[in-house]
């Protein structure tokens, strides 16, 4: 009897650690920090129809996409909403010439070494990790960002690849009748997307 | 307490196993706050004067070889940086113009069209009226690209047929230049 009771408590204990770990509140899906300004992506990119790189200016040449200073924001700013008791905080940092604490909403581990030039400069979408962010009126975590969501692509990044001017739109689709893997294969060969092997290395990803 | 009730510790250790510290390591990402300067800030300013190891002179003309490549790439560079207000066809009913922000001059204006490269170049680093500067946005490269590409612009609204190499016309050649 107390083994049957011990064997239905491991699997007990198992089983909770699983959900555990899978829990949004492990991986942080759908978590949104509160920022110093409440930016509202849908507004400036799916509403105003900005492109990412307006404002992340450095997502083609660098390792990290790049916070905009609020320099940025104001270059609109200085002339639209600009006695907006929200917007107080940007010019508030320009003045005083103090940075914004926006608080990141994608925070991978210290161990794994990410490089944004790396992917949106051979196909791979903004859209892959950040989601429709032209939706969100908050920004939004939207993927687990484990290291099995990396690896779903590196084992057949085919399907996700994207010909080099939809990397920076929101909800690009293959035109009708395109067989989407043969299209990512083809954009493989275009960009030397190295082989499976390589993208499933540990260094690649764990230097 | 039997030996075997141990083992039901195991699963309640490997909860143990995940190491926050790993995953938040005592070195600074990009732009992280940190206490090694007074402002806090672990992304340090570049002083003013600094030369790029590769940066070349402030060139006065366009640097970069005109061709479908360079303008290819200086329409995307337009299309992000300049497009939203000047409009992507550069006449100035861009969307955040339509937002209100003051217009800006077409870039179809005699005046524009009259202007050298150096200007637009200075208006882009350094701004002009209402428009920020885009010299940290904007890196020389680029810059040079979105003036060659403005100047395709500009040419597309007065081009004639005779500027057309002979076999890219559209239209069927007779032989003969067309009145």
């Amino acid at each position: 009897m107390a083994l049957i009771l011990a064997f239905a408590l491991v699997v007990v204990m198992v089983a909770l650690g699983a959900y555990y770990f899978q829990s949004p509140y492990y991986s942080g899906v759908d978590r949104t920090p509160a920022q110093p300004v409440p930016f509202s992506h849908k507004h400036h990119v799916g509403e105003l129809g900005l492109d990412c790189r307006y404002c992340h200016t450095s997502v083609e040449q660098s390792s990290f996409a790049g916070v905009p200073e609020s320099e940025i924001c104001m270059t609109c700013h200085s002339q639209l909403w600009t006695n907006a008791d929200m917007l107080a905080p940007v010019r508030d940092s320009l003045r005083d010439d103090k940075p914004l604490r926006w608080r990141r909403v994608h925070d991978l581990p210290d161990y794994v070494r990410f490089d944004h030039s790396a992917h949106v400069n051979n196909g791979v979408p903004c859209e892959a990790c950040h989601g429709r962010v032209d939706r969100m009126p908050l920004t939004t975590q939207k993927k687990t960002l484990f290291m099995q969501f990396c690896l779903d692509c590196h084992r057949n990044p085919a399907p996700r690849l994207r010909p080099p001017d939809a990397v920076f739109e929101m909800g690009w689709e293959a035109r009708r009748g395109v067989d989407r893997q043969q299209l990512g294969e083809r954009l493989m060969a275009r960009y030397h997307t190295p082989s499976t092997e390589r993208l499933t290395d540990c260094s690649l990803c764990h230097q | 307490m039997k030996y075997w009730s141990w083992w039901l510790l195991v699963p309640a250790l490997l909860c143990g196993c995940e190491q926050p510290d790993m995953a938040d390591q005592p070195r600074l990402e990009t732009y992280e706050t940190g206490a090694a300067f007074n402002d806090g800030l672990a992304a340090r300013p570049v002083p003013e004067g600094t030369v790029a190891r590769d940066q070349r002179p402030a060139a006065t003309e366009n640097p970069l070889p005109i061709n479908a490549e360079t303008l290819a790439h200086g329409r995307e560079q337009f299309d992000v940086f300049c497009a939203p207000c000047h409009g992507r066809n550069g006449r100035g009913q861009g969307v955040i113009v339509q937002r209100g922000f003051p217009a800006p001059p077409s870039l179809h204006r005699p005046r524009l069209r009259r202007a050298g490269d150096r200007h637009f170049y200075q208006v882009i680093r350094d701004g002009h009226g209402a428009m920020y500067a885009y010299a940290s946005r904007v890196p020389e490269d680029q810059r040079w690209a979105i003036i060659a590409y403005i100047r395709s612009l500009q040419l597309s609204r007065n081009a004639r047929l005779e500027d057309v190499p002979r076999d890219h016309r559209p239209l069927p050649d007779t032989g003969e230049d067309p009145p």
